[in-house]
């Protein structure tokens, strides 16, 4: 099969090409990085500057630009003394892949520079903890009321309307509000996630609901099923399994509000320890935690996947799903559904 | 078309056998009664009229066929016996009682099976009982009971996704008649069937029939169909709905793939034919003959 059956619509690809392409979808972009950081001619606008010869304003380690270093050693040997030496280095933002890899495991066992900033498992402990009660709070009132105004129109009408509006509303705006309410620990970050998350947990759970089947309901109806009954033995189970999918992707949405939240009043948690290393330069380490942001949202969001095949045994091998995953080719089927619920939750939603 | 050549017996003829029978039915007590039944929608060109006004008497295990075609109001009327729908006038009395809203007096098949996904075969014929408030081990050797009577006992354990259309059928029938009906109403339930599926399910269900204390009102559009499982046929038309014609079924029971081709049924059949289609004859001929031009050659005919 040549490169045109490979780009056929709806081809399914073999599973060894599939796992291949899953590798080279993470390689290439870290191939860019590494070419950028180990080939010397490439990119590298400074020099690193090793000894100073006779110019004055020149320390060893000391970065500068290549244009001005040239100019530099020209001017020194105009005047007879020894040039300068030094060799070409990427600005101090742009750490190597490898320095990155070995900050991923060392910051764990590197202890905080005070005695009074957090360990690195301290500061992702804090953030999580952040998240977890955030996503639960949320979840206490969002999912239930989500369910209620997807299930009857009088209370779609009554509370959807004005949960519409206020999810524009940017929940960082509230940070200073949740502040000089909550003050300055833990409870205006957890607020400004449950702000952020609650509203769209409401409407997309609301509409989640909606789309069960009113066939269900008439079958149960006829089967002798009312009331509180219905909802609980017909609406909600029908609902369960893609409450559960909304879950997963609100998840993943509560971390991004994490950062601006941890902002607001003391600064804590992983934006502490980012903020922090920028501070003292040490940037392999920002990246290095930037990266266990993902880690853990993946990860949580796989197992999240994982764990809906045991609890939703009659959603597995849907054929509907089947057809989906031919026309969308996965190079895992968790990721791919994963990006294939958001895009349709962000349909709905819009 | 024209079936005159081949001198069929008049569809109201009955055998002594069959006439028999029509009058132990009609013996029986009433277990439906409908009244004057009928339903109008509001629509933005006024008001439509889905039904006229109709009466129906369906007596204890009795078999009734409603047919007509699309848009006689057929679907709605039994969705306003079922309590599904509200019904603009006239009332429906089970056992002689007047019901308003769904029930599990009436129970339903519907042609889309509406199985619950999240449980399993046994669970879904589960359902109604525990709706009932039935203790969980009887209703669990009586949900057993009814996959053995469907002959899906080998699938109790099975989620509905798995099954055919025939089976996840199967599974809806003995659900509803799990929950002991007085009536079983049934909504096209063969309509999405191909069909040697329908052929087998129209005999599986005149063998449920037989062996389970329950009165059917069945609606199709398939003639055949009609003929083949109903004492009574109730023939509607279309634009308004209406009731054109009630016929007592003079083919004998019981019924037997062989008999499609007697001559009884065959005018039934007949006679069906004309009260659905003859209708719209005039109408339906003019659509019939689409205005194309010619694109093929002259010689090149194909019949």
């Amino acid at each position: 099969m040549g490169l045109r059956d490979r780009l056929g619509l709806r081809h399914e690809l073999p599973p060894r090409l599939r796992f291949v392409l899953l590798v080279f979808s993470f390689a290439l972009p870290l191939g860019a990085w590494c070419l950028v950081s180990y080939v010397p001619w490439i990119w590298h606008p400074l020099i690193h500057v090793t000894d100073p010869g006779g110019a004055d304003d020149y320390l060893p380690g000391m970065n500068v630009e290549r244009a001005v270093f040239g100019q530099e050693v020209a001017a020194v040997v105009k005047k007879g003394q020894k040039p300068p030496e030094g060799y070409r280095v990427n600005p101090v933002y742009l750490p190597p892949p490898g320095k990155v890899a070995v900050a991923f495991v060392t910051a764990f066992t590197t202890p905080p520079r005070l005695p009074s900033e957090p360990w690195l498992y301290q500061s992702l402990g804090q953030s999580i903890r952040t998240i977890f009660w955030g996503f639960v709070i949320s979840s206490l009132l969002g999912v239930p009321l989500g369910i209620l105004c997807g299930t009857y129109r009088f209370f779609a009408r009554l509370q959807e309307p004005f949960i519409e509006f206020f999810r524009y509303l940017p929940a960082p705006a509230f940070g200073a509000l949740c502040v000089a309410i909550l003050g300055i620990d833990d409870a205006p970050k957890v607020a400004i996630i449950v702000i952020g998350t609650f509203f769209q947990q409401v409407l997309i759970i609301a509409n989640t609901v909606r789309k069960v089947d009113p066939a269900l309901i008439e079958a149960a109806e006829t089967l002798g099923a009312k009331g509180w009954r219905l909802m609980t033995s017909v609406v909600i189970p029908a609902a369960l399994a893609d409450i559960y999918t909304d879950m997963r992707i609100l998840l993943g949405w509560a971390w991004t509000y994490l950062i601006i939240a941890e902002v607001f009043g003391t600064m804590s948690g992983i934006t502490l320890f980012i903020v922090l290393q920028g501070r003292y330069l040490h940037y392999e380490y920002v990246y290095a935690a930037i990266a266990m942001i993902g880690v853990i949202g993946l990860t949580t969001d796989m197992t999240l996947a994982w764990l809906a095949g045991a609890l939703f045994p009659w959603k597995r091998r849907r054929s509907g799903q089947r057809r989906r995953a031919k026309m969308f080719p996965p190079p895992s089927a968790a990721l791919a559904e994963v990006t294939e619920n958001a895009v349709n939750s962000l349909g709905s939603n819009a | 078309m024209s079936l005159a050549p081949l001198n069929l017996p008049d569809y109201r003829e009955k055998s002594p056998e069959v006439a028999a029978r029509f009058k132990k039915i009609g013996q029986r007590p009433v277990v439906l009664n409908v009244r004057d039944l009928h339903k109008s929608f509001e629509t933005q060109e006024g008001p439509k009229v889905a039904f006229e006004p109709m009466s129906l008497d369906v007596h204890r295990r009795e078999f009734i066929c409603i047919i007509g075609p699309s848009g006689c109001g057929k679907s709605t009327l039994i969705r306003i016996v079922a309590g599904l729908e509200g019904a603009s006038g006239g009332e429906i009395l089970i056992d002689g009682h007047p019901v308003s809203g769904p029930g599990p007096d009436r129970g339903m098949v519907f042609q889309g099976y509406t199985l619950f996904p999240w449980r399993t075969v046994k669970q879904n014929i589960m359902f109604g009982m525990e709706m009932r408030g039935r203790a969980r081990t009887n209703a669990d050797v009586e949900a057993r009971q009814w996959l053995d009577m469907v002959g899906l006992s080998k699938f109790e354990k099975a989620y509905p996704h798995e099954l055919s259309g025939g089976m996840k059928q199967r599974v809806a029938i003995a659900r509803a008649l799990a929950n002991e009906p007085r009536i079983l109403l049934m909504d096209e339930p063969f309509g999405a069937l191909d069909a040697l599926t329908r052929c087998k399910m129209q005999n599986y269900l005149l063998q449920i029939w037989k062996k389970v204390e329950v009165t059917i009102l069945f609606i199709t559009h398939d003639l055949e169909e009609a003929c083949y499982l109903a004492d009574r046929i109730i023939v509607m038309g279309a634009n308004p709905g209406r009731v054109l014609e009630v016929i007592d079924n003079p083919v004998p029971r019981p019924r037997r793939t062989e008999q499609l081709l007697s001559p009884e049924f065959i005018a039934l059949k007949h006679r069906l034919d004309e009260l659905i289609h003859g209708a719209s004859a005039g109408e339906s001929e003019e659509e019939e003959r689409l205005p194309m031009i010619k694109l093929t050659e002259a010689g090149d005919e194909v019949e």
